[in-house]
């Protein structure tokens, strides 16, 4: 069969032996949880706690405002002790609540129970999804009923499942499709009748063969599923990467999945959404790789949103004594970490610890023109004149050369001869793009 | 050798006839107006106004559609000599203004979180957990407000901070847009005593993280004229309408108050800063 890639890519090393043999554990109720109100990407939800509240598990604590925004529940019964602003682990300081587990671990009133799925329309599932606050698990967070709210004209007529997980160190979504290969594909088929479509495919890299036979023997039976075996390369796990590697359809620039009839969500997310609608619970904890040579017992740990980095390393063993950096999702995207009270939101795939001489300090330099990073682009932009516009300030010109485009995937960085820092510029360029277009209204 | 300068000057007065005529048929019409108003203006094409450049201002104001002291970098002196070009009369606008930093906290006030080792610009670490000053208001001092500077005003201090030297400021604004923390702001440029803090930050916050940050104790409003100074959310706020007295800033317990040129700016690093580049 012919390999299944894209354009552009690298082959990082994937360090996924790890944490890969580690089975999902839960992590008992750590002392005291942060949950953050904003965990979604679009408008941050309102709180509706206050210092002093009791809440049980599964209360909303944030209600959604606006459409492209989703409530946040309780992870678990108690007090309210505080509201104060934590580092958030996407490179923020942000507001949230700080909740002092009762060790009940009660649930609120109506959740946890069995729900008959079979005679719900796709409106009535969708409802129950935006109800339990579910977000793309991935990364990105982004709310998941906006994704399944398609504009009228748009048809979709393929659903994938991401479980490409092209991240190196990461094995979260590795390991909960082999064990809940089923409930991943329930809340497939949930997403397919929301949107009304026939076909299935699940899309996981060739260097899961365990996890691609698991959701096979699922499958097996299942009409409009099929679980496609992807090439072993870096971002495949990226929705338009994916997407093209699959069907070679090609989204358009600016544009969306919907726009060629797709619709792509996590395995994460689709376990969640089984969970949600079958059984009534709202998305409150998740599967957290936490790995690297910095850790003394990697693994992969069901843990409570909210749950501090500080409580999550400890349940694995502890730091070992030269950690020199802590990185808050993959080590190509993810973002490093200035404090271990950053904890756990609904987008934090694994907590990758890596030693002091990992992590070479570096000086970047100038850019040679030697194009390595414009052929391993994923996206094919110019990362290399784009870079150089930026160091100049010329953001115009590199919103000519759609730098709004980059997926940040961090290819190019990888493979950069000068050391350059090339995804921090393309940040800070759309940053002050959005500035600029903020002030010209 | 004859002929050839014959030649040669035969050519050159055959095209100096043809240029002069070619002046005449395509000619650009400027209006004179803007050609002295160009002049007038100051020429450094910084965009302050809001146009691309001072060409284009001196057109609008020659056209009117501009107002004479459309210009803040040249001030009142460029707004009378252009009220004189277009026969106006210029009253004369506020007091010239400066830009400042409205922050004091250097590498030893103010506490550091981690360790930033990325691109050199402050709009670029700030996209990092808002930089690595455990203050969020804290300027951040990696210059980019001296880099858009168009005319060389801002000193980055080697303690960490950038300072306006006000003799060179012409208040065009451009780095008040560009700090990524809106700590710049405009102030009279004669004025001498300035709260150098802009934190809203809680007053056990602000000591724990910086030793010469305001944290809302609220003396100054109490020992200054009424209105002089306000609070904005723990942040004590100087109205530069009335100005204060030197004295006040004797009973601020933190130092946030500072009287410039008596220790705002230690002269000898600024020296350093200004010899540097």
């Amino acid at each position: 069969m012919a390999g299944r890639k894209f354009i552009g890519g690298v082959h990082p090393d994937y360090s996924k032996e790890l944490a890969r043999g580690a089975a999902i554990e839960e992590m008992p109720l750590p002392g005291r949880l942060v949950v953050h109100f904003t965990q979604n990407l679009g408008a941050p939800p309102e709180p509706i706690v206050k210092k002093g509240d009791a809440v049980k598990k599964g209360q909303v604590i944030a209600e959604a405002k606006g459409f492209v925004s989703a409530p946040v529940h309780a992870p678990t019964s108690g007090m309210v002790t505080s509201i104060d602003v934590y580092p958030h682990p996407v490179g923020t300081d942000l507001p949230a609540a700080v909740i002092e587990p009762d060790g009940a671990d009660e649930w609120a009133e109506g959740l946890n129970g069995e729900r008959d799925v079979s005679g719900l329309d796709g409106q009535a599932v969708k409802q129950y999804i935006l109800e339990a606050g579910l977000v793309g698990m991935g990364g990105a967070a982004f709310p998941t009923h906006v994704k399944l709210s398609p504009p009228e004209n748009k048809t979709i007529d393929l659903l994938v499942v991401n479980g490409a997980e092209c991240e190196p160190y990461l094995t979260a979504d590795h390991r909960l499709m082999l064990a809940h290969p089923a409930e991943i594909l329930d809340g497939a088929a949930l997403f397919a009748r929301v949107l009304n479509v026939k076909r299935i495919v699940v899309g996981i890299e060739k260097n899961k063969p365990d996890a691609i036979e698991a959701m096979r023997k699922a499958a097996a039976g299942r009409e409009g599923l099929e679980v496609a075996a992807l090439d072993v390369i870096y971002p495949q796990g990226a929705e338009k990467q994916l997407i093209y590697a699959l069907t070679r359809r090609r989204v358009p620039a600016g544009g969306l999945p919907m726009d060629v009839g797709v619709l792509v969500q996590n395995v994460g997310t689709a376990f969640a959404a089984n969970e949600a609608v079958r059984w009534c619970r709202p998305l409150i904890s998740r599967v957290v790789t936490v790995t690297g040579s910095g850790i003394d017992r990697p693994g992969n740990v069901l843990a409570r949103v909210g749950t501090t980095f500080q409580d999550l390393v400890a349940f694995c063993g502890g730091l070992a004594v030269d950690t020199g950096k802590v990185i808050s999702g993959g080590p190509m995207m993810g973002v490093a970490q200035y404090s271990l009270e950053a904890s756990v939101t609904k987008g934090t795939s694994g907590i990758v610890l890596l030693r002091q001489d990992e992590i070479p300090q570096y000086v970047s330099d100038a850019c040679v023109r030697c194009g390595r990073c414009v052929r391993v682009c994923p996206m094919t932009l110019k990362p290399s004149a784009l870079s150089i516009f930026i160091e100049k300030m010329d953001f115009e010109q590199a919103a000519e050369y759609n730098v709004n485009d980059c997926i940040e995937c961090g290819c190019c960085a990888y493979v950069c001869p000068s050391l350059r820092p090339m995804v921090h510029h393309f940040r800070r360029a759309k940053a002050e793009l959005r500035k600029a277009a903020r002030k010209a209204g | 050798m004859l002929t050839a300068v014959i030649a040669l000057a035969a050519l050159a007065l055959l095209a100096s006839f043809g240029l002069a005529i070619a002046a005449r048929i395509f000619a650009v019409k400027v209006d004179p107006k803007a050609e002295a108003i160009e002049d007038a203006l100051p020429g450094a094409n910084c965009g302050a106004c809001g146009l691309p450049g001072c060409s284009e201002l001196a057109k609008r104001i020659a056209e009117g559609k501009a107002d004479i002291d459309a210009c803040p970098v040249g001030g009142e002196s460029v707004a009378r000599e252009i009220a004189g070009i277009m026969g106006q009369s210029y009253e004369g606008g506020g007091a010239r203004m400066v830009a400042m930093v409205m922050c004091n906290g250097n590498d030893q006030a103010a506490v550091k979180r981690f360790y930033y080792n990325g691109i050199y610009d402050c709009t670029s670490a700030a996209l990092l957990f808002g930089g690595d000053k455990a203050c969020s208001y804290g300027c951040l001092g990696l210059g980019t407000c001296a880099g858009i500077c168009p005319f060389g005003a801002i000193d980055m201090l080697p303690s960490g901070l950038a300072r306006v030297n006000p003799d060179r400021c012409t208040g065009c604004t451009k780095c008040v847009g560009a700090c990524p923390k809106g700590i710049i702001r405009m102030v009279p440029a004669g004025s001498t005593v300035h709260i150098l803090c802009s934190s809203h930050d809680k007053g056990g916050k602000v000591r724990k993280i910086c030793s010469v940050g305001c944290i809302g104790c609220q003396r100054c409003v109490k020992e200054a004229p009424e209105g002089a100074i306000t609070m904005d959310t723990n942040l004590a706020v100087v109205n530069y309408e009335t100005g204060i007295p030197a004295e006040v800033a004797e009973v601020c317990p933190m130092g946030t108050i500072v009287v410039q040129g008596a220790g705002a700016v230690e002269p000898a690093e600024q020296r350093a800063a200004g010899g540097e580049g």
